[in-house]
């Protein structure tokens, strides 16, 4: 019925409308494809880049990769501090199911500790997603076994390799090497003002003492990235591209790691230290400062209670005695006052005085004794060096005066670093008006100059400064100071190091300072040489001077043998000496703590290293 | 005039006598086999993913054949009947329907889920057409206010649901039948006033919270980028970095590597734009023009004004799926759950999409009441 009404009714003009209607529709469509058309084209053609750079951002994460430390080789290529596989026990949180469990049952299996599982707990909370967690820090090889075994019941946990830091030699070369550890907020303080926190991105350690704190830069290479394709939960799929890490610089260093040991063996029970070095070039051969430490104890993260005994031993251990022991320099600058006396000619080699066992001032009460109550007797420049006369340089410091001490004892830099490559140096102490006043301000006292004159009073040096001063006199003024470093390898290519230099000392004449070495070696190989005894039938000749530098002052009309001194006042001991006299070389410095006269106590230790070096007892 | 019989004709014959129109299969088929190799990459190379969606579409073409047999007069006839047992299903939806993410769709009939809401996909326009093809066209103004209600009614219900999506899609499924039937301007002016103003209140009163934040989310969505803003930006990036020629099928890293949410299903035109580019997406967009073009012919060329407005109409919506899906996924429109039809991963508007087409093509093969 319906179809004929619809007949009826004027199909042509419903159909007319239903068209119109129709061609609209068309072109809504076409207007509404049109925008969309549109809006794609300005994502996809206009805002690709943009776009790519996001897609990129979000499938690509950048992870830097730690450069691999240079090594450390003695002169003779041997290695002293390397970079050891270590095996850690890592978890992987997001695989873990049940984390409480997991533990308890690698607590019963490793015998975990609290304090590890404290550990863990406290890294676990500074861990990024996705990072694993590390519970145990270098496994050693029963529990890694013991983990093997089981390796199927843990989901999640696996054995990381990766490199540390190792002292093969351990505490012999604590103070020359330092150690790496743990970077912390002040080195991270120290990173940002070098402008190289991206080189640290992956770096978990950094020199925190000795060479490895010098030389960091140049140990620590320079960081990798690895750009690696991630999906949407962070995990990694796959390497896309890899800018390998360049490791840092091999360092050779002119250290002998035989002498080193040797002279450590040498330390062993006393308080002190040796400085051993080449005269000719100024390369530190040996450096001991006893008592040592390990440092390897500090790589993974020292505990509290070993970091408790270092910091509590009255020996102080992390001391390097070497660049930081300042002590006064005694006897051993005798030679330098010499030097000066000669060279500003307020002395000749035949001036001569006589030694009563006291020097005394015109009008003044005050009395200052020579070591050898008796005295010396008649001595000249010379003899006063071999037996070491006091009186002799006490009157020749009055007639110098501080000012011209200062200015001349400064040229060999004794009250300034000696820019030795390590940064923990001390300054020791070149006193003068300017300082006195400085300091307690006060004037500055015509006794004050006359304790200067045998390396008493104000004045301090360190070990380091001595052996550098001693290294001076023997190359007739030409300074050739303290260095370590010997060279660096780069890809097998050894690259020598530039000497620590330094302006020289003018020569005014050569003949007073050979009558200053000829004192020296008169010391050694003379019968009433301060030294004999100690270097009696050596196969070579050596020269040196003895020290012996009072700690605690004596009354003026007190007797020292009478007195029970406590160990820690007793006389430090030193000597500081080379060999062979003629064409040195070595030279070394022994510096005692509290261990008495310096001839008897350190003028021996020294010949055991020059018997040693030349070969006696090679 | 008599003309050499072309296999092509033959063929033609061979289709007509099965009532399957040859142009629209064809397209369809395109679309289909474009809708595999898409979800093949954005699942990961789900090949049980890929089965389950052959049989899917193996349903839909069933179900369009089977409806495209049955004569359009019937369909006529029914409309009233089934749009009335359609009102009664939405109604029970919302009293004893499943609860499924948040909203009440399904009536659970033992066997299988039912959602009700799709079947009237079908019967609003259905009954549009069959109310005003009864007088003629244009529509009388109250034969307008009743056509309406017949649209109204199971829209307000569906939007209670609540599914703005299948809402949206019904509302104009029979708003384009009314629209084709010669609906006047004044009128059509008068009511997009209306929708105007209703916004607001639909804002204050009757969308859901998720409902506003999707909305908060399409006009900003960088304000929140790891949260209700995650699933546009990363489209977008998707699309965009496409770029013209996109990054090759598999090879799309937004969506390889599961940066893209919703991949196969509502979101799989990113994918597709990632992987193909822009040139990929005007071809796509040929397709869909292609069959829209292909339906408003069978819509214009029927004889019936049954046929006609159920036919434009049922075309017409097919073209809102289209642009509504691919508005949202590159970020021109709020994110509205629908799918990009006869691509997107999915069952239940398939085989509404494969009805409608079946529709379609007994329409296209209805016989001629009047000779030449």
């Amino acid at each position: 019925m319906n179809n004929r009404r619809q007949t009826i009714r004027d199909f042509t003009a419903e159909s007319n409308l239903f068209l119109r209607r129709c061609l609209f529709a068309v072109l809504l469509c076409l207007t509404l494809i049109l925008v969309i058309l549109h809006n794609l084209y300005s994502l996809q053609v206009e805002q690709f880049e943009d776009y790519q750079i996001r897609a990129d951002g979000n499938r690509i994460k950048v992870i830097p990769v730690a450069p691999n430390r240079g090594i450390i080789y003695d002169r003779n290529g041997t290695i002293i501090a390397e970079n050891r596989p270590v095996f850690n026990l890592e978890v992987s949180l997001e695989q873990v199911e049940d984390l409480d469990t997991l533990l308890d049952e690698l607590q019963q299996l490793l015998e975990l500790t609290p304090a590890d599982i404290a550990r863990f707990e406290r890294n676990r909370k500074r861990q990024r997603r996705f990072h694993p967690v590390t519970l145990i820090a270098n496994m050693d090889e029963d529990m890694m076994a013991l983990f093997s075994a089981q390796q199927h019941r843990f989901d999640g946990v696996a054995v990381e390799a990766s490199l540390a830091r190792y002292y093969p030699y351990g505490s012999a070369l604590t103070h020359v090497l330092g150690y790496v550890s743990k970077i912390n907020a002040r080195d991270l303080n120290l990173i940002a003002s070098w402008g190289t926190q991206s080189n640290y991105a992956a770096s978990k350690n950094i020199g925190k003492q000795g060479v490895e704190r010098y030389y960091e830069e140049r140990l620590h290479g320079k960081v990798g990235y690895a750009h690696l394709e991630v999906d949407s939960k962070g995990r990694t799929l796959r390497i896309l591209e890899q800018t390998p890490p360049q490791p840092g610089e091999d360092l050779i260093l002119n250290i002998d790691i035989e002498l080193q040991l040797y002279v450590q063996s040498l330390l062993a029970d006393k308080k002190g230290s040796v400085v051993v070095s080449d005269p000719s070039d100024g390369g530190i051969l040996a450096m001991y400062s006893s008592p040592s430490y390990d440092p390897n104890l500090f790589v993974n993260g020292i505990s509290q209670k070993d970091y408790s005994k270092l910091i509590e031993n009255n020996d102080r251990p992390l001391l390097n005695r070497a660049v930081q022991g300042q002590y006064p320099p005694a006897s051993l600058i005798k030679p330098h006052l010499a030097l000066l006396g000669l060279e500003s000619q307020k002395i000749t080699n035949n001036t001569k005085i006589q030694d009563k066992g006291y020097y005394q001032l015109e009008d003044v009460e005050h009395v200052w004794r020579d070591w050898l109550k008796r005295g010396h007797g008649k001595v000249d420049v010379q003899r006063s060096i071999v037996v070491s006369c006091d009186t002799f340089f006490y009157e020749l410091a009055y007639k110098l005066g501080i000012d011209t001490i200062h200015e001349y004892m400064a040229q060999f830099g004794f009250g300034e670093h000696t820019n030795i490559d390590l940064l923990e140096e001390s300054d020791g102490n070149l006193p003068s008006r300017g300082w006195k006043r400085a300091k307690f301000n006060q004037p500055w006292y015509i006794g004050d100059t006359i304790s200067v004159g045998i390396g008493q009073g104000y004045w301090t040096a360190t070990p380091v400064q001595l052996i550098d001063s001693i290294n001076t006199i023997i190359n007739y003024g030409v300074k050739n100071r303290p260095k370590l470093l010997k060279a660096s390898m780069l890809d097998d290519l050894v690259i020598a190091e530039p000497l620590n230099t330094a302006e020289p000392i003018r020569v005014l004449q050569k003949k007073n300072w050979d009558i200053v070495q000829q004192a020296m070696f008169d010391t050694v190989n003379t019968p009433h040489g301060t030294a004999f005894k100690a270097f009696r039938n050596s196969s070579y000749a050596s020269a040196g001077k003895t020290g012996t530098a009072q700690l605690f002052s004596v009354g003026q009309d007190e007797d020292v043998d009478d007195l029970i001194i406590a160990d820690y006042l007793k006389d430090n001991a030193m000597y500081l000496g080379y060999a062979p006299a003629k064409d040195p070389k070595l030279s070394v410095i022994v510096a005692l703590e509290n261990a008495g006269g310096g001839g008897s106590n350190a003028a021996p230790i020294s010949r055991s290293v020059m018997d040693y070096w030349l070969g006696e007892t090679r | 005039m008599p003309v050499s019989k072309t296999a092509m004709q033959q063929s033609d014959n061979f289709l007509a006598r099965l009532h399957i129109d040859g142009w629209l299969l064809a397209g369809l088929f395109v679309l289909m086999t474009i809708g595999l190799f898409t979800i093949y990459s954005a699942s990961g190379q789900d090949m049980a993913l890929i089965q389950r969606q052959v049989i899917r579409l193996a349903i839909g073409l069933v179900a369009m054949f089977v409806l495209a047999q049955v004569p359009v007069s019937f369909y006529r006839n029914i409309s009233p009947f089934v749009y009335g047992i359609g009102i009664v299903l939405l109604l029970s939806v919302l009293i004893i329907g499943v609860t499924g993410k948040g909203a009440q769709r399904w009536l659970d009939l033992g066997v299988f889920r039912f959602q009700p809401s799709e079947i009237l996909k079908l019967f609003v326009p259905m009954t549009v057409a069959w109310y005003i093809s009864k007088d003629g066209m244009p529509p009388s103004f109250k034969h307008l206010m009743v056509a309406f209600l017949i649209v109204c009614i199971p829209t307000l219900l569906i939007a209670r649901q609540p599914d703005l999506g299948t809402a949206l899609l019904i509302a104009s499924s029979g708003i384009f039948a009314l629209f084709l039937a010669g609906m006047s301007w004044r009128i059509i002016a008068l009511f997009a006033l209306l929708i105007g103003s209703f916004a607001p209140i639909m804002w204050l009163f009757l969308m859901k919270a998720y409902q506003k934040q999707r909305v908060t989310t399409f006009l900003n969505p960088e304000s929140d980028p790891l949260g209700a803003g995650y699933h546009i930006i990363q489209s977008k990036i998707a699309i965009g970095s496409g770029g013209m020629t996109g990054k090759g099928w598999l090879q799309g890293s937004q969506s390889q590597l599961e940066f893209l949410p919703e991949r196969h299903t509502d979101f799989i035109f990113a994918v597709f734009s990632e992987e193909f580019g822009f040139l990929g997406v005007i071809g796509l967009l040929l397709v869909y023009g292609f069959i829209v073009g292909r339906g408003l012919i069978i819509a214009s060329r029927c004889q019936f004004l049954f046929s006609k407005l159920l036919a434009g109409s049922i075309t017409l919506t097919f073209f809102v799926y289209v642009f509504v899906n691919m508005g949202m996924v590159s970020g021109l429109l709020p994110v509205v759950g629908v799918p990009l039809p006869l691509v997107s991963y999915g069952g239940t508007s398939m085989v509404t999409l494969m009805s409608g087409f079946g529709l379609l093509m007994a329409i296209s093969t209805q016989k001629r009441v009047m000779s030449r």
